[in-house]
């Protein structure tokens, strides 16, 4: 099935990673993901932080150039986007709003734009393909899933499963035989934007959630949003000095984990670009796989 | 016809906005209205002295009164009028406060509608037709459902008054949500302590007969003469022989049997007594663990109890009672919490409901009396309180406050300090609630004498640090800070609810309830005892969020309207109510079939059916007359005609 597709800035910089392992999971699904062409930046923080109209204009542009490709739906990988792209959507509906920001547009939106979606919640439509697919199980791996504050919130714009505990990526993942922990803070904040304003601030709210994942044992964090893996990720040793510690976690994206059970190569999936190795994971799901067969067990 | 107007200026209320001379000037144009005039508070004494000279000064044979809604004042009227020697339906009101002067500021325009509205009035007079009420007997009998504080007061006081009291209480036990308690706000007097004697009462009283394990199925009739058809569940042990001596709950083999009295803070046996000061202190089997029951072997309480009282064949029995008032006394349930997920959900076993709370304070429940934690029977050292959950959150479509939180997380901070002395406490609040005697001083006493500490916030979440304590997450709205506190048991004030089959038993009882099941009571601060129904009184939670004094009193005041109505030995019927013109009659039973009530039955008159109102089941409602396709049956004081008429008016204005 094809899939009008914004990947959004990140996807091209920050986490190419999440990029390549998007790609080949959908690609494997057969999800064609056809990115809509001249997108640009659906303005993050900064814009909707300063002028919600002018936040609107940049995604209502994005949504426009979709709704004219004739999509039904839009596909974004990242949480921000997927917000600010609800958002803009949602206020258009109010025909001040809306005029307001055609103004800045050099032409009037479409009047009806394609529902954005998570890339996660398409994938979920092909759970049962997915399992069909995967070559081998991540059974043994102990996972924490981490959709980070935005995904799911606020609930009425981002109707994403239940608001504090959504339990889609847990669903995808014990699909491929991972074991799936009962992870309190799926659902907090990393401290996101404020890694550079405010660096304590983001070490003590991402430290916490590296703490509680070392606690429940995990083998790694599993995570949806460019931001907040970047964050636990390549600021882990940030977050380890607040909290007087050397964290050693992997934070890895949930695409990256189902690449894994579908079969593609760390390369292919773009393991190697983490800033904590995954090592260990990748070591351990090798000995997994090894196992049953030297004990002549079926896989 | 004669017709006096009086068109009311209730102080400023109306004359504010309303020229009332002008109303009353322009009155006197209309048919029939041979005086009129604008008093200044026609409800008050003098006022109703003043129609009563109009009526014999210029010989009236009707009034109408232009004031406030019908719902205020139309009895008082009535009553004036008949002290005047006319019928009481020959009265009218036009509301022209809470439809006119309270709502529109235009003078001119409110004087004009409220000339209308007074037009509209005389011209419904000019069809009226006195009507007198009949008289029936009353059963001076009453039952009470549910027995917890509000219902053993009411049932009680009835008793005492000397009428016969059907008491039905739906769990094996009287003694409701108050048994549950281990102390009372803001004495901190034990809960079983106080309510215990009048449970005994209750099963010793002469005049009380208790229905426990029972539910009202059906109820039908009116005031003074309703049937009650009791489902008594099957207990599988015959009562009248057991002597709640415990021996089978000892040597039950089910162990795991699921506790609710406890609040499933424990386990206890399949066949089971629920706490010590039970009434009736009798066991009960619960069918779904029983061994004998479940898998046909077991036997063992058969074999040792002395009397020969388990009976594991028993059916369940409908009995039916007669009786002349109801009292609904059903009482409350805590919300389902689970709805949280930001709590756990249900999840986390040190994360408890305020009443599971109780059980482990109070002496008689699964920890004897000692605070443990349930998930490793440790003492918490560290106990945070979280209010409103589940109360005045929109979010959830709950914007009630359930009223007694507040004072019962005061009451269970300073008990947790006389548990545990050194424990810490914190209580995370909205705002703190506590307008009752002694009440601020209690909260005061649990902060300054006990060293709780008060954070003025809501949690935003709690979960396991993964080291056996609880995170609680939340906000300081006072120092404007987040705070995180590390917990060892935490207890949720959850929000209360009406009573599963609340709704249900309304319909039965044919009273209304609000968006959340709460009972209504038929004025919110004038008749907050009584229902819309005659002779169904409300006592205790079931009408709203009260605590332990607000529903005793409930009780009693429910109590007094049984005894006032039962003061009376016959009763006088509305004649307000649908009249069937057997002439137009065509017996198509669509009457019959919509009415609400099941107060039209099918006659024969001269060979042919016809529909007939029972005078005295029928409310009045008028669904039957629209229905009718013939305009046979009437409502009597509403009739089509009554109704034209006041619509022609209307439009020739």
């Amino acid at each position: 099935m094809k899939y009008a597709y914004y990947p959004g800035c990140s996807a091209k910089g920050s986490s190419k990673d999440y990029e390549m392992s998007t790609q080949a999971v959908c690609r494997q699904l057969d999800m064609v993901l056809e990115e809509i062409p001249g997108w640009n930046c659906c303005g993050s923080t900064p814009a909707h932080a300063v002028d919600t109209e002018l936040s609107a204009a940049l995604c209502a542009r994005n949504l426009d150039i979709a709704a004219r490709q004739g999509a039904q739906l839009l596909l974004t990988p990242c949480p921000s986007c997927l917000s600010n792209l609800r958002a803009a959507a949602q206020r258009m509906e109010k025909p001040t709003f809306r005029q307001r920001v055609n103004e800045l547009l050099d032409e009037p939106a479409a009047e009806t734009f394609p529902e954005v979606i998570s890339v996660m919640q398409a994938i979920a439509r092909e759970k049962e393909n997915l399992v069909k697919r995967v070559r081998l199980s991540l059974k043994g791996v102990r996972l924490a899933a981490y959709y980070g504050c935005l995904m799911s919130r606020p609930a009425e714009r981002m109707r994403f499963e239940d608001p504090e505990n959504p339990l889609l990526m847990e669903n995808l993942l014990a699909a491929c035989g991972a074991e799936m922990v009962d992870f309190p803070l799926k659902t907090a904040c990393c401290g996101a934007a404020f890694g550079i304003p405010e660096r304590a601030m983001t070490a003590r709210n991402s430290g916490r959630i590296l703490e509680l994942a070392v606690r429940l044992g995990v083998d790694a964090i599993v995570t949806a949003c460019p931001l907040c893996q970047m964050n636990l990720d390549l600021r882990q040793t940030q977050a380890g000095r607040a909290f007087e510690t050397r964290f050693h976690m992997p934070v890895i994206y949930y695409t990256q984990a189902l690449g894994l059970a579908l079969g593609f190569t760390q390369r292919e999936l773009g393991l190697h670009k983490l800033a904590v190795s995954a090592e260990g994971l990748l070591n351990k799901l090798d000995g997994l796989r090894r196992a049953p067969a030297a004990e002549g067990g079926q896989s | 016809m004669r017709i006096g107007v009086f068109v009311c200026h209730c102080g400023s209320n109306i004359g504010g906005t309303v020229d009332c001379a002008r109303v009353a000037a322009l009155a006197r144009d209309f048919p029939d209205v041979a005086y009129a005039t604008d008093p200044m508070y026609t409800c008050a004494e003098p006022g109703q002295a003043a129609i009563e000279e109009a009526i014999h000064e210029y010989r009236l044979d009707g009034v109408v009164v232009a004031s406030c809604s019908p719902r205020m004042h139309e009895p008082t009227f009535r009553r004036t009028v008949e002290r005047a020697g006319l019928n009481r339906y020959m009265f009218e009101m036009a509301n022209i406060r809470e439809h006119v002067s309270w709502i529109g500021k235009d003078k001119e325009a409110n004087t004009n509608k409220a000339a209308e509205l007074v037009r509209l009035a005389v011209e419904k007079l000019r069809h009226n037709l006195p009507l007198a009420a009949s008289q029936f007997d009353v059963n001076k009998r009453v039952l009470v459902i549910g027995g917890g504080v509000a219902g053993i007061q009411a049932a009680l006081d009835c008793a005492e008054g000397g009428i016969p009291v059907v008491l039905v209480e739906r769990e094996a036990t009287i003694g409701g949500k108050m048994a549950k308690l281990d102390k009372t706000f803001p004495t901190v007097d034990c809960s079983a302590c106080i309510l215990g004697p009048k449970m005994v009462d209750v099963a010793q009283h002469p005049k009380i007969t208790l229905y426990a394990c029972a539910e009202v199925e059906e109820i039908s009739g009116y005031v003074g003469n309703f049937t009650v058809k009791i489902r008594k569940r099957a207990t599988y042990v015959d009562w009248s022989k057991c002597t709640g001596c415990g021996a089978c709950t000892e040597k039950c083999p089910a162990k795991k049997t699921p506790d609710a009295f406890n609040e499933h803070t424990g386990t206890t046996t399949a066949i089971n007594i629920a706490f010590p000061q039970a009434i009736p202190k009798k066991a009960v089997i619960n069918a779904q663990y029983c061994r004998q029951l479940t898998k046909g072997k077991c036997g063992v309480c058969a074999k040792v109890c002395p009397t020969g009282a388990i009976n594991y064949a028993m059916q369940e029995e409908i009995v039916s009672e007669n009786v002349g008032a109801i009292v609904a006394a059903t009482g409350y349930d805590l919300m389902d919490w689970r709805v949280y997920q930001e709590y756990g959900g249900g999840v986390y076993p040190d994360v408890i409901t305020s009443l599971q709370y109780e059980r482990l304070l109070s002496a008689s429940g699964p920890t004897g009396g000692h605070v443990l934690r349930p998930s490793d029977g440790k003492e918490p050292q560290t106990v945070v309180f979280v209010q409103c959950v589940g109360s005045r959150d929109r979010s959830i479509g709950r914007p009630y406050c359930s009223g007694f939180c507040c004072m019962y997380t005061a009451k269970q901070a300073i008990l947790t300090k006389d548990h545990i002395p050194g424990a810490q406490t914190f209580v995370f609040y909205m705002d703190i609630r506590a307008p009752g005697k002694m009440y601020d001083e209690f909260v005061r006493r649990a902060s300054e004498e006990y060293g709780t500490e008060y954070i003025r916030g809501r949690v935003s979440q709690i979960y396991p640090d993964g080291q056996g304590r609880l995170v609680v997450k939340g906000a300081d709205t006072l120092l404007g800070e987040q705070v995180e506190i590390k917990a060892d048991l935490v207890v949720l004030a959850v929000g209360i609810e009406a009573s599963k089959g609340a709704v249900n038993l309304a319909e039965k009882l044919r009273i209304s309830y609000d968006n959340h099941g709460f009972f209504m009571e038929s004025h919110v601060k004038l008749r907050p005892v009584e229902t819309n129904t005659a002779g169904v009184f409300l006592a205790g939670v079931c009408q709203g969020a009260k605590d332990i004094p607000a529903s005793v009193a409930q009780g009693s005041a429910a109590a007094a309207k049984v005894l006032t109505l039962f003061a009376r030995d016959k009763l006088e019927s509305d004649p307000q109510i649908a009249q069937v013109d057997i002439r137009r009659c065509v017996a198509c039973g669509k009457c019959l079939r919509c009415c609400p009530f099941g107060a039209i039955k099918e006659t024969e008159f001269r060979g042919e059916t016809k529909a007939q109102v029972i005078a005295t089941v029928c409310q009045g409602c008028g669904l039957c007359t629209s229905t009718c396709p013939q305009g046979a049956i009437q409502l009597q004081h509403a009739t089509d005609n009554q109704i034209l008429a006041e619509v022609n008016a209307l439009c020739q204005c």
